[in-house]
């Protein structure tokens, strides 16, 4: 048994997509613990929307994050909305729920990309991230940008899918389901993935309470907990069940995150059956003036 | 638990074409719509200032004495607030990004002189 030994990891370190800082402690070869320190961006959105113009504000807001991008323009204008009282139409609010789980499907290959990387296995990354791309494709189709949307704006959407486009997407939809079938057995099944992942970083459920979990990060730690069932955008009209693992390590991540592939493919079908036609945004007149506070 | 499960798409991957492109030999191709970069038709400009208000990122600059549009290409974000806030309709997105360089530069557009129009009381010099 070596002596422990602790050896600090970031804040910037080349591997780090973000900074963040992790104290490794170290036995032998074996990192017994990784305790981390986070905050160190802070870049002043929440100023920056006090003085700039409502409509204006979701372009930056939206630039928040490249992955998420479409998650935070969300999260701000079903904010604003919220305090002006605006009404969105119908076929805005499904579009908006298309292009969520579109991101979703982007956002959790390139998450699962990463993790095959973590664990050394190079070319299910980049089968992973192949797959991807066809996601990114459909973005840079309907919205004109591969990762940062610009289609939201308060009130509405400010483009549309047309017949032609949405057959696309639901033809790259069953070719996305079978190249996803092919890494998912890869994910689960295969025995080099299961001795990295198995076991390995678990946090209980009680941790995963007590620190905020959530995502399909609370959701691999046991918790029934998935924020589209409040319904936002046109969630409560589709028909879903939040997927849970109560594994509470890496590989219930993967797992979960591998099974919410499948859910969001399901969940742009059923969208795309149920979209009705109508208009794209609703006019809104005045300043937002008041306090909301959104979950997405 | 199996083992050499990603066996089958790595063979068959081996026989594939790849699916990158020799960028920059080949050119990149982009759909209609894609958000690439800001053009004017400076024709129609009025020099109303409310694209270069209403920009996000500041990457316009509007003089209306001088009769210039500037952007700079390497500040705008691509996110198209510009073409919505034009009241003439005059800026548009098309296709193809900006291409890096080693220092920014600001693109300069003249509006053409104002046509002569024949004197007015209105316009006739006071005194
Ligand atoms: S596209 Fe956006 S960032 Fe670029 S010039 Fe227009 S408003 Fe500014
Ligand atoms: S908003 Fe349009 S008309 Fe006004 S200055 Fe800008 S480009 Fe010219």
């Amino acid at each position: 048994m070596g002596k422990k030994s602790v050896v600090p990891f970031g804040p910037q370190h080349p591997v780090l997509p973000e900074p963040l800082h992790l104290d490794l402690v170290i036995e032998d070869e074996v990192v017994e613990e990784a305790i981390p320190s986070i905050g160190f961006i802070h870049r002043g959105l929440e100023g920056l929307a006090e003085k700039r113009d409502f409509n204006e504000m979701m372009y930056i807001a939206e630039r928040t994050c490249g992955i998420c991008s479409f998650g935070h323009g969300l999260g701000y204008v079903e904010a604003v909305e919220h305090i002006m009282n605006v009404q969105v139409p119908d076929r805005a609010r499904y579009l908006r729920t298309i292009w969520s789980e579109l991101e979703r499907l982007h956002s959790h290959l390139l998450w699962l990309g990463l993790a095959a990387d973590a664990f050394g296995f190079e070319s299910l990354f980049y089968e992973a991230w192949r797959i991807r791309e066809k996601v990114l494709d459909i973005h840079e189709m309907t919205c004109g940008g591969r990762l940062i949307f610009s289609v939201n704006k308060v009130g509405g959407v400010l483009r549309d899918i047309n017949a032609d486009q949405q057959k696309f997407i639901l033809d790259q939809m069953n070719v996305l389901e079978k190249e996803i079938k092919n890494i998912a057995k890869v994910f689960l099944e295969d025995y080099s993935v299961q001795s990295r992942s198995k076991g390995i970083g678990v946090l209980t459920t009680k941790q995963a309470h007590e620190l905020g979990a959530v995502g399909p990060f609370a959701r691999a730690c046991g918790i029934k907990n998935d924020i589209r069932l409040t319904g936002y955008c046109a969630y409560g009209e589709l028909d879903f069940e939040p997927i849970v693992s109560n594994d509470c390590d890496c590989y219930a991540r993967l797992e979960v995150r591998i099974k919410e592939l499948f859910q969001s493919i399901d969940l742009v079908r059923q969208a795309f059956a149920k979209i009705p036609a109508g208009e794209l945004e609703t006019k809104v007149a005045g300043f937002p003036k008041g306090e909301y506070f959104v979950r997405i | 638990m199996s083992l050499m499960t990603f066996k089958g798409t790595m063979l068959s991957n081996l026989f594939k074409k790849p699916v990158t492109t020799k960028y920059p030999f080949e050119p990149a191709v982009y759909p209609e719509g894609s958000r690439g970069h800001i053009e004017i038709d400076i024709d129609k400009c009025i020099s109303c200032t409310l694209c270069a208000i209403n920009c996000p990122s500041g990457a316009i600059k509007v003089d209306r004495a001088a009769r210039t549009w500037e952007i700079n290409r390497f500040d705008c974000i691509q996110c198209g607030y510009c073409t919505q806030k034009c009241p003439k309709k005059c800026l548009h997105m098309e296709k193809g990004y900006q291409t890096p360089g080693a220092e920014k530069f600001v693109a300069h557009y003249d509006r053409p002189p104002e046509p002569e129009q024949p004197a007015t009381p209105a316009q006739a010099p006071k005194g």
